[in-house]
Parts: structure tokens; C-alpha cells; sequence
């Protein structure tokens, strides 16, 4: 009995199973979508009548004229093959796609690709698409937008646009958006052959640094007659401007690689230069503190700017610690010996390096970059400062100038400079030289460790790291002339600038080699460098 | 206003009117001649407008209080320090501000520093040798030969200088006073025409000051002899002619009698009993 | 006594000449009558390799000649090492003529492989072996003239001089790694066939190459020896310890510093001519700093201002050097670095100095040395 019910429902579901499903099927060919004509006439044969359907579809101001034509660019605006219905295609892999309805986004399921016509277009129904879609993002709400779109339509806009795009300009009310309508306006003009209009289309144009103005200007440039000249003319102060931006492109990279020398060599110049004690694992020093940001972001997983700002107070105790190490086991024990100190380091960078190498990898690590340092300061079209950059030189000059109240403004300075000028008397004055001796060394290890913060934004973090800055950091402080911290800060920079001068002509191994061997015969001409101490103190 | 300097150097001819290697000229005057000489260090002013005369074979006594330029001035003789300006001659032939540290001792200019500064890692002997005059450049140099001539002056100076027993000890070793002996042996053995004695009685005991007295006195003649010294005892029983310096530039100059009487002299060391 | 006879009567170099001589005849003796199996056969391996050290030897006596002598550190003698290396280098490769992978009769191969036309300008005359030998003792003396002209007139000397030495190899390695200077750049010069018609991988090539090592490491030992035994040599020590007072008895101390330092650089780069055909390649890193810097550390601590100082500890610190990397790889650079440390804090007249601790200090050594000139 219970069997035979079972049965019976099973049999009556079944039976409904197939017939409902036949009607839902001739629902879907029933259900006559609400396409406005101006989207059915897209699905026209001829592109001519298809590039009409755009702008008509533009003019008709439909709320979803945006949807449907990105997706028509995109080639996912199609046609249901039986029912002639519009879809939009949302997932193109497989053998069957998922669409939905054009008009209300209704989900439709999936459908067997082969019965989905796509609506074709050709590269110039694609270039106007683009324009058009230019047009309307013109509305956006902000004017970081509607400068984008602005931008988009410089050499895009052509006949058809062209009287909107007026419109438009009138009613826009942002000036720089004001700007770039223009100047998009101004490069169709140049096409006018009206003489009036192409002066002032050049005269629109002239001094914009944008590629696009460049290519429409060299296009009428190369021509001749009097608008030819104009263009010219035009060209020949943009290539000036250009090459203003470029000098400052230059100098930015200048400055930024001269940041990084002094952020290197100023620690050394503390040590070298008021202490006379040359520390060849100054680059190693760097190297750990590179490392201290590294093993930062390891123990705050997720958060790397946090990490970051950590690392500096983290690298200055790192790096210091171990200069005061250094100092207390080696460096002491050699006073008066310059070149034997020289030997001394040396074999402890030797064996730092190796250190690293066996307790955490040969290989570089990869320290992370908040994403407040990565990206770029945009100036103008031809001049963009990298943010990371532009925080390390920041931090360079905040780093030398710290350094500089400490050996101006602070008990430790004063008693630096005493025992750097005479040491017996600092002695005899009550100052534990020592004591300074280690400070002295302390400070100027943990600015090397600063240093080593500051270039794992820049640079692989490795091993090797602190032996391609020692050289270049011992040369930036014999050019400076040793013990004048501001001889540090000139040098290093006015190397980084040399060797991005020399860069773009010479290539960058050259480069160096030329910069190098300029300091080798510079010290030749001045043994004491630029801002040499005077006096019989430094004769010795 | 160097343009009008040059013009004033009328006493120059062309350089190859001047005869190589010429021997000092001082047939028309002094051996030394320091006119309007100064020099600064970082806006220090070591030298002001130094006027100096050294007559060929006296004894000049150079006297001042600490910081007066007395060794500033020895540095620009012998062409360790360039001046910012003036003039410095060597007779009335050579310009000695175009000449460095090895040319004028070659030309025949002495110097005795004023710590004294011997060759450490040499014995007395080869210290004193290095010294005598000869041929000093590179070549001649690798291949010389101690001749029995030269051994004997190197003895003799040994024995002048009482440092026989210590003939081939190391330098370094020897005794302050010994170096100073060792260093003034090393100045006659160059034989100059002038010698520059930097406090050459630091550290000796009184007979020792005595014998240097007589030594430097019985120098004086054959050669100029500038000493600068702060002992005026020892002055006192040298000098015939004192120069006072003071803040680098000259402040009397006279027999030791004038200048301690002289009142500026006084001023300036005060309590230090002249 | 003429100069260059004088190390004859100094006891030091009878006993080195000695030893090395000794030394060289055992171990030809040991390569060629003993057979292969034997226990105290010295290999045509060992052979080389000892030639290596003699070549290392060499070039650290060049190093203690004006470290020790003139107290000038050089960071970069192994610049003038690689410049005489180089020289070498280019004869071989020249030598090898056709044979080479591309079969060009005068081109080397990596020319080829660069498509280069035709010999660069500087190649030219490196066929001749006099020329290249020549080259061996020029192109290392030119640049330490010019170098040692401008730096010694300028007086740039102590710790600035160490540095600009060793920008000078650094900027000499960044150079030498560039294809476009046309020394094969970063891997050199290898693939040698032959040197003046001897087939350089025949054992009896070995062996001759290694007495040749032996030969000109005990000539150099003689030249520098004369040098510091004479005159000069004490006018070396003299401005090595008060330069100033050097200047005033009337020395051009640049001078002599610019004739021993050239004389030097030349050792030098003897020494890497002889060492070339026995490792069998010549690349950029032999200018690295820390190859120059390494040399400083044989001869500090085999002991400053004695040369066979420099020579034993060239031979030890390359030894132990072979054995660690050997053994176990990583520890070396640990070992180096220790050494550095050790050599200059503890031991700072190097094993020459625990050597010679029963007699006097270098100081009355060489007074000693003077009495026997004298003599």
C-alpha cells in the first residue's frame, strides 16, 4: 500500500516535470524583450548603419547606453540566436556561456555558445565606440573622471563628436577639463583647413606636453605654408618645455641616487671623519639594517608600513649595537692605525656578510613597499616623480639634518668635536674620550643602519648589499672633504646628479667609471677634497 | 691688485736669463728677505705683514709668546706653507715661493723641527747619512756608495754631536736630548747655507744647552743661523740680535738689551720675566 | 759594493734563495723520478697549484715592497696583477690562431661571437711574444706611473691613497666587464692552447711554468732586496716614518715613491703573466677589491717590512684557502675575515715578527743591515 502511493506521486512529479518544462521554453521566445530601436537597429547588417545606431543611441540619453555600448566594444553585447534577443555575455569560457538580459540584467542561465550571435564591429566603429563612450564618461561626477576621459579623447575626436564636445565645453566647469576639451577640440581643428581656425588650434596647442598634441602638430609641421610654420613654432617651445622636464626628470634621479650616497656616506663621515677610523664594514652595517626591515615585515605579516616606520628606530639600535660591538672588539685595540683599522673592518665585513648568508639565505630578499610610498607624484604629462623616491630623499635631508643638531646643538656634539680637534686636552678637560669614542661610533653605525632602512625600498636586500655602497660612500666623503658634514651632503649629491647626467649618454657602467675616475684626479688637484679642513690641525 | 703686484716684481728677469743651479747671490744684500708676507688659516691670521732681514752669516734669535707665527714663518721658508701673499728670497736669485720642500733644501736651507723628528726605524748612522749633501735624486740614490770621505764626515759629526756610542742603535730609541743632538747633527751634515733651529734646547740639561750654545754661535759666520727659542737664558747667552714676533707680524727687533727694554715687548710678556 | 750584489751577503736572502731553490728541485724531483702511485709523488695538480702560490708569493713581495717600505697601502695592486695577467693573456689567445671554436685565423673567439670586423687597434702586435712581454711590464708600470705621478705629486697618501687605489681596480673591474672594451668581458680570456710553442696542457709545460714561477719569484725577492738594502731603501723607510723630515733633507719623496711603487706594479705584473697560463684564464674579478684587499692580508699576516714575510704568508693563507674551500665551502670567508682581524689586532709584526722575537725589532735589523753595507 505505502509502495503503491509512492509510486503514484513519483509518477504525478515526473509527469509535471515534463510538461512544465516546454512552457517555461516558450516563455523565454514569448517573453518579447522591451529593446528601444536604437538597440535593435545595432544588430543591422552594414556597419554604416550601425555607427548611425551609435550616435543615435548616444542621443537618446538611455540609462543603459553605457552598459551596452562598453559591452558592444568588448564583444560581449549578442544576439540570442532563436529569439532574437539581446544578452550580455558575462562568462565567455566553455562550451556554454552565462548571459543575461541586456535591458534588466535578468539572469538567463546558461546558454550553448552556438546559439548566440555575436554583434560584430570593425576598427572603425571601434574608434568611435571609444570617443563616444569618451563623450559620455564627460558626465561623470568628478573631475578626476571627466579628466580621464578628457585625456582619452585628445586626436580621437572627428566630425561627429566634434559638436558635442563644444557643447560640452561650454557647460564644463572644471579648468583644467576646460583645457583638455580644448586642446581635443583644437587637434580636430588642425584638420579643418580653415587657416583661422588651425592658427588657433596651434595657439590652443602650443606649450601642452601631451604626446597626442605632439603627433597632431608634426602632422601639420610637416606640411607647408604659413600654419606649417606656426606648428613649428608651436613644436619648437613644447620641445623646450620638454626638455626643461626632462632636465628636471634628470635632477630628480640626480638628487634621489645623491640622497641614497649621502644617506650612505654620512655615517661614515661621522666615523671617518671625526674619529679617523675607517670602517669598511660601514656597508655591512647598511646591509643589517636593510635586514632589520626585512625581518620587520616578517613579524608583522600584512602590515608593511607599519613595519617600515618601526625599522627605523629598529635599524638605528641594529646597526648601532653592532658598531659598538665592532668598536669595543676590533677598533680599539688599533687607535692610531689607520690602515691596520682599514684591514681590521674589512675582515669584519667579511664576516658579517657571510653571517647573513648562513643564518638567513645568499639569496635577496624582497622587502616590501607600503602601498603610501609605491605609485608616483604626477607634476605634468612629461614629469612624474616616483613616490618612494621622493620619501627616501626626504628622509636623507631629515636624517642630515638631525645629524647636524646633534653635532651642533647637543652635549655629545660638543664633545665630539673637541676630541675630534684635540684629544689630550678633551682628555684633560674631563671628557671621557672613550665614552665619546663609542657614541661617536653608536651614531654613526646607526645611521648607516637608517641608510639600510631606507634603501630596502629601493634596492634587492642581499648579502652583497653593503659592498656596492662602501666604495661609492668612501669616495663621496674624500670628495666632500673629510670631518664637514655639509661637504657629505654637497658631494653625494652632486655625484648623483653627475652620474645621471653622464647616464643617458655614457650608459650606466660607463657612467660610474667616468664619475670615479673624476674623483681620482679630484683628489689629485684638492688631497682634501671640496671643503678641506685648514689649518696646521689637519696637516698630520 | 695682482697684476700691480707683478708689475712691482721688477727685480725679476726672464726665467732663462736665470742661470741654472746658480749658487745663492748674496752679493747685494741678505741671505733671507720676507717682505709683506701674510698668511690665514680659516680667517686666522697666522701671518700679518711679516717684514724679515737675515744678514748672510748671522745669528738671528726669533722670540714670541705662543701663537706669535714662529713656526708658521719657518713652514713658509721652507716651502711647506704658501703664503696668501708677499714675498720670500733666498739671496737675491731665488724666489722661494715657487719652490718646494726639496728644492730648498737642496738650495742649502736647514731646518730643525720643533718636536724632534728623527728617522725612528734608523740607526744614528743612516740618519745621519740620508742627511749628508749629495746627489739626492732617485738613480743616484739606489746606486750610491759610502765613501771612506763621506764615513769620516759622518764620524766627525758623531763626535760633535757626542753620540759615537750610539753610532748603530736605533734612533727611536735614543733619549729626548739624544734626538736633538741626532737632529742638529743632521743639519750640518747637510751643510746649508741657512739653518732654521726650531727650540733646539727643549729637554737638554744645562750643560748640554751650553754645548748647542757654542755649537750654533761657532756656526754663525760661515752660516746664517735663525733660532727660535723659548728659554731667554739661552737666548740671552746667544743672541747678538733678537726679533720679537707677535701676532704674526714683528714687534721690535734689536739687541736682547733694546727689546726686553722696549715696553710693547714688556706688555706682551708680561710676568714671563724677559 | 754594487747594489744589486748586496742581498748576496745578507743572511735573509742566502736563507730564502735556500729554501726556495730547495724547494724548487724536491718538487721537480718528486714530479718527474717518483711514478704516479707513489706516496711522495708530487702530482702535475700539486705542481700547478704550487706554481700559483709562487705566482701569489711574487705579487705579495710587490705588495710588502711599497706597504712595508714606503707605508703606501695599496688597495690595488691586484689591478696591476690583472694588467700583467692580461697582457699574458692576450698572447694566448692570439697563439691559439685557428683552432678556436669558430676557426677564425685571427680573430679570438668571443670577437667572433660579437660579430666584430676586425682586431680592435690594442690587440694588434700581441701576436709577438717580445711585444707581449714587453706589454707584460708596461701596461702595469705605465698606469702605476700615471696613477703614481698624480697621486704623489698631490702627496695623497695614507688612508686617501688605500681608497683611491681601490676605486681605481673597482672602476678597472666595472671597465673590464664591458663586452665593448674588447677583453672578452666577464668571461675573459681563456681556451689557451700554447705559450711560445709549448703545449700548455703537457705536464713538462707544468713543471717548466712552475720553475719559472720559482725564478722570478727569487728574482724579484733579490730586487726588492737590493732596493731596501741601499741607499734608497733607507730614504723609503725615512719618508715612510716622517715624511716631512724626508722633504726637508732635500728627497723627492714623490719621486722615490713613484720609482719604487712603479717598480712594484711591474712585479706585479710578472706575477700575473706567470699565473695566467697556469690557471688558464683571466677574468674581471681578478680585479675585484677584495682580491687586492686579500693580498694586503698575506702580507700583514705573514709579517710588513721583511718580504719573505710576504711570502709566507701568501703561501699559508693560499693554502688553507685551497683546504676550507675544499672541505667546507662556507666557513672560508668566515676564516678570512677572522684572519684580517687576527693578523692586525693580534699580530701586528705578522708571524715574522713571532719569528724573529728573540732578536730585536725591525727597527735594529735593519741598523743591523746598514753595518754590513757599511762594511
Amino acid at each position: 500500500m505505502n509502495l503503491l502511493r509512492t509510486i503514484q506521486v513519483s509518477l504525478l512529479f515526473w509527469c509535471c516535470v515534463a510538461l512544465t518544462f516546454p512552457v517555461l521554453a516558450q516563455q523565454i521566445d514569448a517573453a518579447d524583450q522591451d529593446a528601444p530601436p536604437e538597440l535593435v537597429a545595432l544588430a543591422s547588417d552594414s556597419y554604416a548603419a550601425k555607427g548611425e545606431a551609435i550616435q543615435a543611441l548616444i542621443a537618446s540619453g538611455h540609462s543603459r547606453t553605457r552598459t551596452w555600448l562598453t559591452a558592444l566594444l568588448d564583444g560581449k553585447l549578442q544576439r540570442l540566436e532563436d529569439s532574437g534577443r539581446f544578452v550580455i555575455v558575462t562568462d565567455n569560457s566553455g562550451r556554454d556561456w552565462t548571459v543575461i538580459d541586456a535591458v534588466d540584467d535578468a539572469p538567463l542561465g546558461e546558454v550553448s555558445r552556438r546559439n548566440i550571435d555575436r554583434i560584430t564591429i570593425n576598427n572603425a566603429l571601434r574608434n568611435q565606440l571609444r570617443s563616444a563612450m569618451a563623450v559620455l564618461d564627460l558626465d561623470a561626477p568628478t573631475v578626476q573622471e571627466r579628466l580621464a576621459s578628457a585625456d582619452r579623447l585628445l586626436g580621437k575626436v572627428d566630425a561627429n563628436l566634434a559638436e558635442p564636445l563644444t557643447a560640452r565645453l561650454d557647460a564644463e566647469e572644471s579648468p583644467a577639463v576646460r583645457e583638455k576639451l580644448a586642446q581635443a577640440l583644437a587637434i580636430y581643428r588642425l584638420q579643418s583647413g580653415d587657416s583661422a581656425a588651425v592658427n588657433a588650434a596651434i595657439d590652443t596647442l602650443s606649450g601642452s606636453l601631451n604626446p597626442a598634441v605632439r603627433a597632431a602638430l608634426n602632422g601639420v609641421a610637416a606640411g607647408e605654408g604659413e600654419a606649417a610654420e606656426a606648428a613649428q613654432r608651436a613644436l619648437a617651445s613644447i620641445e623646450q618645455k620638454l626638455k626643461l622636464n626632462r632636465a628636471a626628470q634628470t635632477l630628480y634621479f640626480g638628487l634621489s641616487l645623491g640622497s641614497v650616497l649621502v644617506l650612505a656616506a654620512i655615517g661614515l663621515a661621522i666615523t671617518f671623519g671625526v674619529m679617523g677610523v675607517i670602517n669598511m664594514a660601514h656597508g655591512e652595517l647598511i646591509m643589517l639594517g636593510a635586514y632589520t626591515t626585512w625581518m620587520m615585515q616578517q613579524l608583522l605579516p600584512g602590515q608593511p608600513g607599519l613595519a617600515l616606520i618601526l625599522s627605523i628606530p629598529a635599524g638605528f639600535l641594529v646597526a648601532a649595537i653592532a658598531g659598538i660591538i665592532i668598536e669595543r672588539s676590533v677598533i680599539r685595540f688599533l687607535k692610531g692605525r689607520p690602515l691596520e683599522t682599514l684591514l681590521a673592518t674589512f675582515g669584519v665585513s667579511l664576516i658579517l656578510q657571510q653571517l647573513v648568508r648562513t643564518l638567513i639565505s645568499p639569496l635577496n630578499r624582497t622587502v616590501v613597499t607600503p602601498e603610501w610610498m609605491s605609485g608616483s607624484l604626477v607634476i605634468n604629462e612629461a614629469l612624474s616623480l616616483t613616490l618612494n623616491r621622493l620619501y627616501v630623499l626626504g628622509f636623507a635631508l631629515v636624517v642630515f639634518a638631525g645629524l647636524m643638531l646633534v653635532m651642533r646643538k647637543t652635549r655629545l656634539g660638543l664633545e665630539v668635536r673637541a676630541v675630534t680637534q684635540n684629544r689630550a686636552m678633551a682628555r684633560a678637560m674631563g671628557i671621557r674620550a672613550t665614552r665619546v669614542d663609542i657614541m661617536t661610533f653608536a651614531l654613526g653605525s646607526g645611521v648607516a643602519g637608517l641608510a639600510g632602512v631606507a634603501l630596502s625600498q629601493l634596492t634587492n636586500v642581499g648579502p652583497n648589499l653593503g659592498q656596492s655602497y662602501i666604495i661609492d660612500s668612501f669616495m663621496v666623503v674624500v670628495f666632500g672633504g673629510v670631518g664637514n658634514l655639509w661637504g657629505t651632503l654637497v658631494a653625494g649629491m652632486s655625484l648623483g646628479v653627475i652620474n645621471q647626467v653622464l647616464e643617458p649618454w655614457a650608459g650606466a657602467i660607463l657612467a660610474k667609471i667616468i664619475v670615479l675616475v673624476f674623483i681620482i684626479l679630484f683628489i689629485q688637484k684638492r688631497p682634501r677634497g671640496l671643503f678641506p679642513q685648514k689649518g696646521r690641525a689637519a696637516e698630520g | 691688485m695682482s697684476i700691480l703686484q707683478s708689475l712691482a716684481n721688477r727685480d725679476r728677469v726672464f726665467e732663462f736669463l736665470v742661470p741654472d743651479e746658480s749658487p745663492v747671490d748674496v752679493r747685494h744684500g741678505p741671505i733671507l728677505y720676507l717682505e709683506d708676507v701674510s698668511v690665514s688659516f680659516d680667517g686666522f691670521k697666522a701671518i700679518d705683514d711679516l717684514n724679515l732681514t737675515i744678514d748672510d752669516g748671522e745669528l738671528r734669535c726669533i722670540i714670541g709668546p705662543n701663537g706669535a707665527g714662529k713656526t708658521t714663518m719657518m713652514d713658509i721658508i721652507t716651502g711647506k706653507t704658501k703664503p696668501d701673499r708677499g714675498q720670500v728670497w733666498f739671496g737675491s736669485r731665488h724666489n722661494l715661493l715657487t719652490m718646494n720642500e726639496p728644492e730648498i733644501a737642496t738650495l742649502g736651507i736647514g731646518r730643525k723641527f720643533q718636536k724632534p723628528t728623527v728617522f725612528e726605524a734608523l740607526s744614528v748612522f743612516e740618519n745621519l747619512e740620508l742627511a749628508m749633501s749629495a746627489d739626492k735624486r732617485v738613480m743616484p740614490t739606489l746606486v750610491a756608495r759610502l765613501s771612506g770621505e763621506a764615513r769620516d764626515r759622518i764620524d766627525e759629526v758623531l763626535a760633535m754631536t757626542g753620540l759615537q756610542a750610539e753610532r748603530d742603535r736605533a734612533a727611536g730609541i735614543l733619549s729626548h736630548g739624544q734626538k736633538q743632538w741626532l737632529e742638529i747633527g743632521m743639519l750640518l751634515m747637510q751643510r746649508p747655507r741657512l739653518l732654521l733651529v726650531d727650540e733646539p734646547v727643549a729637554g737638554m740639561t744645562e750643560q748640554e744647552m751650553e754645548r748647542t750654545g757654542e755649537l750654533l754661535t761657532s756656526l754663525a759666520g760661515k752660516q746664517s743661523v735663525v733660532v727660535v727659542e723659548h728659554d731667554m737664558g739661552f737666548v740671552r747667552s746667544i743672541a747678538r740680535k733678537v726679533t720679537v714676533l707677535h701676532q704674526g707680524s714683528v714687534l721690535a727687533e734689536g739687541s736682547m738689551d733694546q727689546v726686553s727694554s722696549d715696553p710693547r715687548v714688556v706688555e706682551v710678556y708680561l710676568g714671563e720675566g724677559i | 759594493m754594487h747594489w744589486l750584489a748586496k742581498p748576496a751577503t745578507e743572511r735573509n736572502t742566502q736563507v730564502f734563495i735556500g729554501v726556495l731553490t730547495a724547494a724548487l728541485v724536491a718538487v721537480c724531483l718528486l714530479n718527474l723520478l717518483l711514478p704516479a702511485g707513489h706516496p711522495l709523488h708530487v702530482s702535475t695538480y700539486t705542481v700547478t697549484l704550487l706554481g700559483k702560490y709562487l705566482c701569489y708569493a711574487l705579487l705579495a713581495v710587490a705588495v710588502d715592497l711599497v706597504w712595508g717600505y714606503l707605508g703606501i697601502l695599496s688597495l690595488g695592486h691586484g689591478a696591476f696583477f690583472a694588467l700583467g695577467g692580461y697582457a699574458m693573456g692576450m698572447y694566448l689567445m692570439r697563439q691559439i690562431g685557428d683552432r678556436g671554436v669558430y676557426g677564425d685565423p685571427v680573430l679570438p673567439d668571443f670577437m667572433v661571437f660579437l660579430n666584430w670586423e676586425s682586431l680592435p687597434w690594442y690587440w694588434h702586435g700581441f701576436d709577438m711574444a717580445w711585444f707581449a712581454f714587453l706589454m707584460v711590464l708596461l701596461a702595469p708600470g705605465l698606469l702605476a706611473l700615471v696613477f703614481g705621478f698624480l697621486a704623489f705629486r698631490s702627496r695623497v697618501t695614507g688612508v686617501y691613497l688605500s681608497i683611491i687605489t681601490q676605486a681605481l681596480t673597482f672602476a678597472l673591474m666595472l671597465a673590464f666587464f664591458r663586452n665593448e672594451m674588447g677583453f672578452g668581458g666577464n668571461n675573459g680570456l681563456t681556451d689557451f692552447k700554447e705559450l711560445l710553442t709549448f703545449d700548455l696542457s703537457a705536464d713538462s709545460t707544468r713543471l717548466g711554468l712552475f720553475v719559472a714561477s720559482g725564478i722570478a719569484l727569487g728574482l724579484g725577492y733579490w730586487l726588492c732586496r737590493a732596493i731596501v738594502s741601499s741607499k734608497l731603501g733607507r730614504v723609503c723607510v725615512a719618508s715612510r716614518d716622517a715624511e716631512a723630515r724626508t722633504r726637508f733633507l732635500g728627497y723627492r719623496v714623490e719621486r722615490v715613491q713613484l720609482f719604487v711603487f712603479v717598480v712594484s706594479a711591474m712585479l706585479a705584473g710578472i706575477a700575473g703573466a706567470l699565473y695566467v697560463p697556469q690557471v688558464g684564464i683571466i677574468n674581471p674579478s681578478v680585479f675585484s677589491p677584495l682580491f687586492s684587499i686579500e693580498i694586503v692580508v698575506w702580507v700583514a699576516l705573514g709579517g710588513r717590512a721583511t718580504l719573505y714575510g710576504a711570502v709566507i704568508g701568501a703561501i699559508l693563507v693560499n693554502y688553507a684557502k685551497t683546504v676550507f674551500t675544499g672541505v667546507m665551502p662556507d666557513a672560508w670567508l668566515f676564516a678570512l675575515g677572522g684572519l684580517f682581524v687576527v693578523a692586525t689586532v693580534m699580530l701586528p709584526q705578522g708571524l715574522a715578527g713571532l719569528f724573529a722575537k728573540r732578536k730585536r725589532s725591525t727597527p735594529a735589523a735593519s741598523a743591523k743591515g746598514a753595518k754590513e753595507a757599511t762594511a
